[in-house]
């Protein structure tokens, strides 16, 4: 078996032996599972509108995914993606709806915001961690729970003790009539090209530039890139910067496409948590973590149409998608048995 | 801005499309139905939990129960063309499960809680045609109906209680989050104490969370330890904490005072601790009532569209719950008197908290 | 005598890869036995097969005569075959016995009796000499003791048969010759060892007979008192090797490098370097000779920036370099051949290409307005692996993939073709075989010759005194005398390195010129 083979047959195995596995789970549940997969199809492919709302819900993960991965080729385990993206998603809707200016300078502003925003909230780690050693983790995840008070207490002081913000102006909107006739009213929005540029970007970054050269090498061996001139500090802080201006145009999304405000929310969104499973999905490349968020998006979306067309409960629905998430990560087990497989066949 | 003016009249012309349209579907229904009820087409509903999901113990299970109460009175059946509803995971789903609901073609579509104003509203511009409820907040758009709870007469009334069985004198309200809805409890509590014990000051606190009970529990520690002996709490599932501090205090000692008034629905059960239980009685939201009262309304062709359609005690939208004994008859019969008094309008409830 | 191990035509694949082909090593009773062979021979490949490590796709191993199908080191272990590994596995913060017994723990009422275990350490350390305390936690004794816990480790599981993995790669040549005399004990005790290893001489020192593998393919086995160290090196090379590297007397001009005054301190702020000096002269290549721990590694990355310089100065090509950045060292025109050349020396999971950039990637024509040009890069990259015979599949392939020697070249290629004034090599051959420091040996002096200055640091006697022009001593911090290898002994450098001042030195020369004259390791 040839290794391009089973590059691509490893996630497709993955992929059905989730599906099995989830299959059983819902028949000892009392369910039946090839209506609920058609229906969770159907959830994803199934329409125009399934189709637009998949993509909408995959933005911020592609987004979320990036900045994960970003920090882990430097070698950092960024957390704070989920606080990052909340600070951003705050400053898109407050530029969105506090400023009235020309759509063409409007959304670019807010969008600018968002990101400017998450890289700020990035930086504090980042220092932290150059220039005194505290381990990102533990400082990211603090500043995840800072960054989801603050911005609810801002929230409540901008809007004149409201719990959510005013929705942005047109001009700064990431919606569009075309993209909303196009897929029946969906709450698809222009986002995706936002998050795909930024694929492009980290691509670029990575491969093309000298910055990401340092980069990828501080991620590798920050002793030997120490000892070949570069200034590792320096690579760290930048690295943060940049995972979290990807992280805080996540929450741009959510701010200028799919809620057009923000809301006083008690708990995480979620988003930032599961970009560290998209980024790994990805193996912290650009076009993996493009992969890895499309599996994620589409699941957790279609997955919402499995209560909804074969009544199945939100809870086993839950299962059967981690399940099937949990295959896919754990594709390296697969790929193991596979090789062996090949190796007992050219043996004989 | 014109744009916007634009878009007013263009949504006016279309609910006035609806509402004729409205008109002609009632007409050929009524036709139907005289040929006999084999035939008559049913009225269809469903409903968009928020993130709290449909057994939340509060709202969400209520309206639930409603529907479930107004399909079986109408011999409807859960799925396409009967009842059902859609459970929300995050916020990111309220407008897809809303829209999902419309393409399955229910007659009235709830969204259930404040937090779905915007996706109710998004939606509703969107589908003209579909009719959707919802609880707790206020829409003005033409298809959509907003039901909205004079909870203040409910809380008036756990005001009463709280203040005829206090015995330190010493009663505590939790909220949670300091919002109108919230606030309209507040006030209503307060009041129900000032009319019994002008004199009595309440403690209040507000945890700033719905889903924290850790919250709710450190704010019902304070004040049982400052000798509040009644809690009040509108706080969702930081409530759960103000329970459970309760539950603890009377788990070490089965002599201490310590009773809490639940709220949304009948929180009897969480009260349970052995053979005792410290809830001295819930106030109910009945959104269940509310619920099938719009969709007999809307099942009549007459969707109350644009308006909102407040519940209080006279419409049996707010209310106290069975103590189980734990209020004596003479305290119950005086509840029931400014209940009446309420109903009848002879005492007006404040909606607001007063500022000091 | 008979065999107590037969490997017979043993054979092991990786994939298309075939690590061993038709090997046959026969280990008798008694005897040290010494595996040679190059870096990536499969020397370790087949050490592995008789531990269990890997399963033999052919051949037989027999041990005292009966087939044994060993499938796993527990196997092994129960044979009576115990493993001293080169990287040890030891546990830092816990003590020599606790190591000893970690994984079979003698219990005592479901209690690890420690006090028992200790006794019997004891009592196994001093019946083969070990001299190591049982108490002792790891992380506050020597490498060299290090090691004899892990010759404890097997000796208390009861291994007859010892495998000593390149047993001496990190070791000081007095722990070196301590290490050879515990060996000859173990035999004397009716152990039996087989040494892994490609330094030649110290198969000439210790063993009986030498198993040649060259490339995978078993080559033969000679007696060695038989064979010399050039015949053991045709063998495992398969053709002539210098050992003597030919060079001509060194002209040396002006100054490149002049440390005055340097302190250095370590990472705990304890000083390291005490108020040092050295010149180093274009044309000349002068050797740091000294026992590791002295202050070198301290020294080396002071003067290449990495460091912080407490106080002194380091001048390079007459410029104050005291306190500058790394790469503003660099660019002043020093190259630096680091000591832990996977740490240090390369990016790992980089490509070739990548790597032989890595001090230049930031230049044009490598990059140009913060964009690199790979393509540019990987030209350059095949030039260096063409000038300096790195053995790749290409320069796309990661530099984890090569063998130590060859990413050594590429290294030594990469600074190299910088053309540096000064060109600092640590520890240059450090874990090779003889082909590939024969190599980097002659890379050095080609430096020299075209007047390039060289500093090298080696913890290897005979590398200094062959390569070395000049050789700076360096005991606690300072250079404490300066030699001409001509002029000087490997006995004599011994002693300054264990700091032995020039004073005593006639008398103690003298005893050590007796004992050179007669057989300076017990045979």
């Amino acid at each position: 078996m040839s290794n391009r083979f089973i590059n691509i047959l490893v996630p497709v195995v993955s992929i059905i032996l989730g599906l099995i596995v989830g299959a059983i789970v819902m028949v000892f549940s009392g369910y039946d599972p090839i209506k609920a997969y058609i229906a969770l199809w159907n959830g994803i492919f199934g329409s125009p509108y399934a189709m637009g709302e998949t993509i909408r819900q995959i933005s911020p993960y592609i987004l979320a995914g990036l900045a994960v991965a970003f920090a882990f080729r430097t070698g950092l385990f960024n957390i704070g993606v989920e606080g990052q993206l909340i600070v951003g998603w705050f400053a898109a809707a407050y530029i969105g709806m506090a400023v009235e200016l020309p759509a063409i300078i409007h959304l670019p502003l807010a969008l600018l915001a968002a990101a400017v925003a998450g890289a700020l909230w990035g930086l504090i780690p980042g220092i932290l961690k150059a220039r005194f050693g505290v381990h990102e983790v533990i400082v990211t995840i603090m500043m995840n729970y800072i960054a989801l008070h603050t911005v609810n207490a801002l929230i409540k002081s901008i809007s004149g003790g409201s719990y959510k913000t005013e929705k942005i102006h047109e001009t700064a909107s990431l919606r569009s009539e075309f993209l909303s006739n196009l897929t029946d009213f969906s709450t698809l929005h222009y986002g995706i090209l936002v998050a795909l540029a930024m694929v492009i970007v980290m691509w670029f970054i990575l491969e093309k530039t000298k910055t990401g050269f340092e980069l990828k090498s501080v991620g590798f061996n920050d002793q030997a890139s120490q000892y070949a001139g570069m200034n590792v500090k320096k690579n760290i802080v930048l690295s943060m910067l940049i995972s979290g201006a990807f992280a805080g145009l996540g929450g741009a999304m959510e701010a200028l496409g799919t809620f057009g405000n923000i809301v006083s929310r008690s708990a995480f969104t979620g988003i930032g948590f599961d970009g560290i499973a998209v980024a790994l999905l990805g193996a912290n490349t650009p076009l993996g973590v493009v992969f890895g968020a499309s599996l994620f998006g589409s699941l957790t979306y279609g997955a919402g149409n499995m209560p909804n067309e074969a009544g199945v409960p939100i809870e086993i629905v839950s299962i059967v998608i981690a399940l099937i998430i949990l295959f896919v990560a754990s594709g390296y087990i697969i790929r193991v048995v596979l090789s062996k497989m090949s190796k007992k066949k050219e043996a004989k | 801005m014109s744009k916007r003016k634009f878009g007013l009249a263009l949504s006016m012309v279309l609910a006035a499309g609806t509402i004729l349209g409205a008109c002609g579907t009632d007409k050929d229904k009524g036709d139907s139905s005289s040929k006999g009820d084999a035939d008559k087409e049913s009225f269809s509903i469903a409903m968009v939990t928020d993130t709290g999901g449909v057994d939340d113990k509060s709202f969400n299970q209520s309206a639930w129960k409603g529907i479930k109460e107004y399909g079986a009175a109408h011999d409807l059946k859960k799925g396409d063309g009967g009842f059902d509803y859609l459970q929300s995971s995050e916020a990111a789903d309220y407008a897809p499960n809303l829209n999902k609901l419309v393409q399955r073609e229910f007659d009235l579509i709830y969204g259930i809680g404040f937090l779905m104003k915007d996706a109710i509203e998004e939606i509703a511009t969107q589908r003209k045609d579909t009719h959707f409820a919802l609880v707790d907040e206020v829409s003005d758009l033409p298809n959509v109906a907003s039901i909205m709870f004079k909870e203040q007469e409910g809380a008036f009334l756990a005001g009463v209680a709280a203040a005829k069985m206090t015995k330190s004198d010493k009663i505590g309200f939790v909220g949670g989050m300091k919002i109108p809805v919230i606030e309209r409890f507040e006030a209503g509590f307060v009041a129900g104490v000032a009319a019994v014990k002008p004199d009595l000051e309440v403690d209040i606190q507000y945890t700033g969370d719905f889903a924290k009970a850790e919250l709710g529990k450190a704010a019902a520690n304070r004040m049982y330890s400052s000798g509040v002996d009644i809690i009040f709490h509108a706080a969702g599932g930081s409530g759960n904490g103000v329970f459970a501090e309760a539950k603890e205090r009377k788990k070490a000692d089965a002599n201490a005072n310590v009773w809490v008034i639940g709220v949304d629905s009948d929180q009897y059960e969480e009260g349970q601790v052995g053979d005792d239980n410290i809830t001295l009685t819930s106030m109910l939201k009945r959104v269940d009532n509310a619920v099938k009262e719009v969709a007999e309304l809307a099942a009549k062709g007459e969707f109350p569209g644009g308006e909102v359609k407040t519940f209080g005690l006279h419409d049996d939208g707010v209310a106290l719950a069975d103590s189980r004994g734990a209020i004596p008859e003479d305290v119950l019969a005086e509840i029931d008197e400014f209940a009446k008094k309420i109903s009848e309008g002879e005492i007006e409830v404040p909606e607001f908290v007063k500022k000091k | 005598m008979e065999y107590v191990i037969e490997m017979l035509n043993i054979r092991k694949e990786f994939g298309n890869f075939v690590a061993n082909d038709n090997i046959t090593l026969q280990l008798k009773e008694g005897e040290i036995h010494a595996l040679l062979g190059e870096n990536g021979a499969g020397k370790s490949t087949l050490m592995n097969v008789l531990f269990g490590l890997y399963q033999p796709d052919g051949g037989e191993i027999r041990v005292r005569g009966k087939t044994a199908a060993i499938t796993d080191p527990n196997v092994a272990n129960n044979l009576g075959i115990g493993m001293v590994h080169q990287h040890f596995m030891l546990v830092e913060n816990l003590t020599v016995t606790e190591n000893i017994i970690l994984g079979n723990e003698p219990k005592k009422m479901g209690m690890i009796n420690v006090k028992a275990a200790a006794k019997k350490v004891a009592e196994i350390s001093k019946l083969y000499g070990l001299d190591v305390d049982p108490y002792a936690k790891i992380e506050d004794i020597s490498v060299g003791m290090q090691q004899r816990v892990e010759i404890l480790k097997t000796l208390y599981r009861g291994a007859e048969i010892l495998i000593f993995d390149e047993p001496t790669a990190s070791l000081t040549p007095q722990e070196i010759s301590e290490l050879m005399a515990i060996m000859k004990k173990l035999i004397l005790e009716g152990k039996s060892i087989i040494i892994i290893t490609h330094k030649l001489q110290e198969i000439m020192d210790v063993s009986d007979r030498v198993t040649v593998i060259r490339k995978g393919q078993g080559i033969g086995t000679v007696i060695t008192a038989e064979s010399n160290p050039e015949e053991l090196a045709t063998l495992m090379v398969g053709r002539q090797v210098t050992f003597k590297t030919e060079k001509t007397p060194s002209n040396p001009t002006e100054e490149v490098l002049r440390v005055e005054n340097l302190v250095v301190e370590d990472y705990r702020g304890i000083p390291k370097v005490k108020g040092l000096n050295l010149s180093v002269r274009k044309g000349e290549i002068v050797g740091i000779a000294g026992i590791d721990g002295n202050g070198q590694t301290e020294l080396i990355e002071a003067i290449t920036g990495l460091r912080k310089v407490k106080s002194g100065r380091v001048i390079i090509d007459n410029k104050d370099v005291t306190g500058k950045k790394p790469r503003q060292i660099t660019e002043t025109g020093v190259g630096h051949i680091p000591q832990d050349r996977h740490k240090h020396g390369l990016v790992l999971d980089f490509s070739v290409g990548y790597n032989a950039a890595l001090q230049t990637y930031y230049q044009k024509p490598n990059s140009k307005n913060g964009i690199m040009n790979y393509k540019v890069i990987s030209e350059k990259a095949k030039e260096i692996i063409d000038m300096f015979d790195v053995r790749t599949q290409g320069e796309h392939e990661p530099a984890r993939a090569l063998s130590g020697g060859n990413q050594q070249k590429l290294i030594i290629g990469r600074e190299v073709d910088r053309n540096p004034d000064l060109l600092i090599a640590a520890l240059p051959t450090r874990g090779l075989d003889v082909g590939a420091i024969e190599f980097i040996h002659k890379r050095l002096i080609e430096q020299r010759d075209n007047g390039k200055a060289v500093l090298l640091l080696s913890f290897e006697l005979d590398e200094v005194m062959n390569v070395s022009d000049r050789i700076a001593v360096i005991y606690d911090g300072e250079i404490v005398d300066t030699v001409v290898p001509s002029e000087t002994s490997e006995q004599e450098l011994g002693l300054l390195m264990a700091g032995h001042t020039k004073d005593e030195m006639p008398i103690v020369v003298e005893e050590v010129g007796l004992k050179e004259g007669g057989d300076h390791h017990v045979k």
